[in-house]
């Protein structure tokens, strides 16, 4: 039994083929000549200086952090949203309601404390506590 | 899909042999290759627009001269052009990421389109959690402006790339909990659910006159004073997470050459510019789907006229989100970082919980 989900690969699939025909098809009108000057790095057409595979900003990976806490918690909170409005029907709507407030309570904790810390700031400030 | 495998197996003599799952897969492929056209025809259709958008709003024409009728055949033009253009890769890049990086950028916006109605009865999965789906595959996204950038072994593409990641994961958040607010008042993760709740006239906001009901349709966006705000919210939201100014500092041009895509030349540029336009057309279409109907609004037959009033409700999103570019300055990085976790976020959340107190009383 092919499942609903088969559609999905079957548009993976796709997507790559009519990638990979173009690029091939684009092969057969496009010249091909590189050059050295060609192939080098730009920089606004300086001679490049050094490699971009340096050690970058931790900015990017703190709030990479946060987001994977957020992220995570969304994905507990959609089935809760999904199966609320049966809940209300069935009179458990204050119960699951005061669960996820409390649930989305300590996550907003967390926010504050990021918050205050200092890590939401793009320009951290100088440290407080 | 399947009602349709069971019709033609009902009604064609020369189908009666064939495999349900045989026939199945071909009725997928076949709408696998109808929606990729689409994909393709808007995008271009979007790129025209977008140009003659722009050069209206700046008191210019914009392409004229291109297929005759104010330009319209600039944008197949423009194709093959790129279709004849050199394809370099940088010495110092890294060749087998920068060849996935295009892959992965256009699979993970084309794929969410499996799950995307196009009209009642016209889509190709009807997944039972389809919106989670479109959330999930299209993170994909990501992953693959971060290969395109970090591959390119430049300065301007690896910094394009790492604001484009850091924008991208944190107006996710904002976007996840905004839609949210209408799961909860739909109790449902189905795309094709969601959009039949919405269908007929709005309990409060209508008048009855001589046997006919007139007002307001029943869309989500009006059934709760939050879903009204969420509908904004998660309008902003998406614009950051398809890179458009205000919130277009990853390709920043003046100060980022063109972000993660600088070493792109000819057909693998095109693709990231697909993408884009994709991008733009799905979250449009995620955002009708949930708040503005779906294909609900016309009367009459829905087949033809429900993928209609889809197809022009999403477009005109995406028109408001080219006024909006050309209307608004790009924010600051730490500016776009504040309004995600510092205003739309709270907001969000007090949303959410607005939903939920809305839904108990």
């Amino acid at each position: 039994m092919v499942t609903e989900f088969a559609g999905v690969l079957v548009f993976i699939i796709v997507g790559i083929l009519f990638l990979a025909i173009s690029l091939l098809l684009a092969r057969l009108f496009r010249p091909h000549h590189p050059t050295p000057a060609k192939l080098s790095t730009y920089e606004c057409g300086e001679q490049p200086v050094g490699q971009a595979w340096i050690r970058f900003n931790n900015r990017f990976y703190l709030i990479a952090l946060v987001f994977i806490i957020f992220d995570v918690e969304i994905m507990f909170l959609y089935p809760w949203g999904a199966a609320f409005r049966e809940l209300v029907a069935k009179n458990l709507g204050l119960y699951a309601f005061i669960d996820m407030v409390v649930f989305i309570g300590i996550l907003l904790v967390g926010l504050a404390y990021v918050w205050r810390k200092g890590d939401l700031a793009w320009i951290k400030p100088q440290q407080r506590f | 899909m399947r009602p349709l495998v069971e019709w033609l197996q009902a009604n064609v003599a020369a189908l009666k042999g064939v495999p349900p799952d045989v026939l199945y897969l071909l009725l997928l492929l076949v709408g696998a290759l109808i929606v990729i056209n689409f994909v393709a025809i808007s995008a271009m259709f979007f790129i025209w627009l977008e140009r003659k958008v722009s050069a209206h709003i700046q008191n210019r024409y914009g392409p004229m001269l291109v297929g005759g009728w104010h330009g319209w055949a600039q944008s197949i033009a423009d194709g093959i052009k790129l279709l004849q253009k050199e394809d370099i890769i940088p010495a110092g890049a890294d060749r087998t990421l920068f060849r996935m990086a295009p892959f992965i950028v256009f699979v993970g916006s084309f794929a969410a389109f499996a799950a995307l109605p196009f009209g009642a009865g016209l889509i190709v999965s009807d997944l039972n959690i389809g919106l989670f789906y479109i959330l999930a595959v299209t993170s994909l996204v990501v992953v693959g402006i971060l290969m395109a950038g970090w591959a390119s072994n430049n300065k301007w593409a690896l910094l394009g790339a790492m604001r484009a990641a850091a924008q991208i994961v944190s107006y996710e958040i904002p976007v996840g909990l905004t839609l949210l607010t209408v799961v909860i008042m739909a109790g449902s993760l189905s795309l094709v659910e969601i959009s039949r709740l919405q269908e007929g006239i709005h309990p409060l906001f209508r008048v009855a006159a001589g046997g006919y009901v007139i007002g307001l349709p029943n869309w989500f966006v009006l059934q709760s004073p939050f879903t009204f705000v969420a509908f904004f919210l998660y309008f902003t939201a998406s614009l950051a997470e398809v890179n458009r100014t205000p919130f277009d500092i990853p390709e920043a041009e003046s100060e980022l050459v063109a972000g993660y895509h600088t070493e792109y030349s000819g057909m693998r540029f095109s693709f990231f510019f697909l993408a884009e336009y994709a991008d733009m057309f799905l979250v449009s279409a995620v955002a009708v789907m949930l708040f503005l109907g779906g294909w609900q609004g016309f009367a009459g037959p829905q087949f033809l006229l429900g993928t209609a009033a889809f197809i022009l409700k999403a477009y005109l999103l995406v028109f408001v989100q080219m006024w909006v570019r050309w209307t608004l300055p790009r924010l600051r990085v730490d500016q776009l970082m504040d309004v995600c976790w510092k205003v739309l976020l709270p907001l969000a959340f007090v949303n959410l919980l607005g939903t939920g107190a809305w839904m108990l009383a």
